[in-house]
């Protein structure tokens, strides 16, 4: 009994390492389509994201089947069901890379208002969070996962200094607006990935201490 | 043993218990509340079913026993000499892991106590069944046939009878040794329910083997180990998140 309740969990686990890396790598993809205007990559990423869905229901899978066959308590109680928390905010964010290489898609052959500057360094930061959580996610590290939690500030940080610069640029040109809207959304999707990596750093630190983190 | 108003049912004390040399029960300190169900775990042999024995004195029909502390039931110690046994076990009754009834019809089993008592009233007998039987969930099924033998009833329904046995003569705490153990699935889920519905009356203290009985059933539960209590929480901490690595250990499936 015990033997195949570990060997389950550790198949799960497997399965998420394998999805959040390849989200981190998609991350990059994702920014890198954009800022090289790379329209064959872009559509890769917009292709690719059935897989992560894929990824979603199969996890979602083994942990309802676990639950059912073992009646996980304790410890694994709170590792299945984190689980079934982290995969669904892993989804939001490849569904977030979708979302931008569609914009980038829309602006594909236009000349950007100004060079991309914070808009990469902003999913940089976005990306190590990623893969701090998941080296936290692994090694079931606390202390990363709270360092992870407050990086979402330093993310928050370059959004509102995006979102002022883009202010300032639709008040000098109004024809570029339309695009000024397009980089204003991808500064808020990858806003809304930090988030969703913040909170799986936050469901590392219940699997590990039973208590939800409040940053 | 008439004040009933404190929230407070059994407070025991510093309880260690021997059988001859052999050390079962060790410094137990733990408090059962009124209305809730306690679940009582542990490995075998760990003296779960010695403290549940304990708290009826039943302990005591084994020889050799001794034991010191308190065990204040109300506010009354019961190891105390003026302390009636019998009045004891009347307050607190008693439910076994293979259903026990008499063999006698299924109205001698549930009337036996209260006429021991000696209440003589047909009309108050006639009710007593009835109210035992109803709150054992066991009325529709034997209502018309209650002269039959109690053992052409099936386990679950014997074991239903048990507790409206115990029931009858009026008691404000329940304890089960395991009374679902010997039970199919479906007369395991009228028992649980019957536990929960009991609730409301009477405090119940149950040892069980099932970590998913606990868990259904219980307020709070107390882990046993080796005679130690180890862990004594409500039992939503107890199965999410314990304090103790040997009440983890033995809830997930780890231990020995």
């Amino acid at each position: 009994m015990r033997a195949s309740l570990d060997n389950d969990l550790r198949a799960i686990h497997v399965d998420i390492i394998k999805m959040g890396t390849l989200i981190e790598k998609t991350i990059e993809e994702t920014i890198r389509a954009l800022v090289e205007q790379d329209v064959a990559l872009a559509k890769k990423i917009r292709e690719g994201d059935d897989r992560f869905d894929e990824m979603e229901v199969e996890i979602e899978k083994k942990c309802f089947s676990l639950i059912a066959r073992q009646q996980p308590v304790a410890t694994d109680l709170r590792i299945v069901t984190s689980i079934m928390k982290i995969v669904t905010d892993l989804e939001r964010i490849a569904d977030h890379c979708q979302d931008i290489s569609k914009l980038t898609l829309d602006l594909a052959g236009k000349a950007y208002v100004k060079p991309l500057v914070d808009i990469p360094k902003m999913a940089k930061e976005v990306r190590t969070m990623v893969r701090m959580t998941i080296d936290a996610y692994i090694d079931l590290d606390v202390e990363k996962s709270k360092q992870v939690c407050s990086n979402d500030d330093i993310v928050d940080q370059y959004y509102h200094t995006i979102v002022g610069d883009l202010e300032i640029i639709m008040k000098e040109k109004p024809d570029d607006i339309k695009q000024c809207v397009d980089f204003l959304l991808i500064a808020k999707y990858l806003e809304r990935m930090a988030d969703h990596t913040t909170n799986i750093a936050e469901w590392v630190i219940y699997s590990v201490e039973g208590k939800r983190y409040n940053n | 043993m008439t004040n009933y108003e404190n929230k407070v049912v059994y407070d025991v004390r510093d309880l260690n218990l021997w059988y001859g040399n052999d050390q079962a029960l060790k410094n137990i300190n733990l408090k059962i509340n009124k209305n809730e169900v306690t679940a009582i775990i542990g490995p075998s042999g760990c003296g779960k079913s010695t403290f549940i024995k304990t708290l009826n004195r039943m302990i005591e029909n084994i020889p050799s026993v001794r034991t010191t502390g308190q065990i204040l039931y109300h506010g009354l110690n019961i190891f105390d000499k003026s302390i009636k046994v019998e009045e004891l076990r009347t307050r607190v009754g008693m439910v076994f892991q293979k259903p026990n009834p008499f063999p006698k019809s299924i109205y001698e089993n549930v009337l036996y106590g209260p006429k021991i008592h000696g209440i003589k009233d047909k009309n108050v007998l006639q009710e007593v069944l009835e109210t035992s039987l109803k709150s054992a969930a066991l009325w529709d099924e034997v209502k018309d046939r209650l002269h039959d033998n109690a053992y052409g009833l099936s386990g679950g329904q014997q074991q239903r009878l048990c507790i409206a046995r115990c029931l009858a003569v009026q008691p404000d705490v329940i304890l089960m040794d395991e009374p679902t153990s010997a039970l199919d699935p479906i007369a395991t889920a009228k028992i649980e329910e019957l536990i929960d519905s009991l609730k409301s009356d009477y405090s119940i203290s149950i040892v069980t083997h099932s970590m998913q009985q606990a868990g259904r059933i219980s307020d709070k539960t107390a882990f046993f180990l080796m005679g130690d209590l180890i862990e004594f929480d409500q039992t939503e901490v107890i199965f999410s998140n314990p304090r103790d690595k040997r009440t983890e250990d033995y809830i997930t499936g780890r231990f020995g």
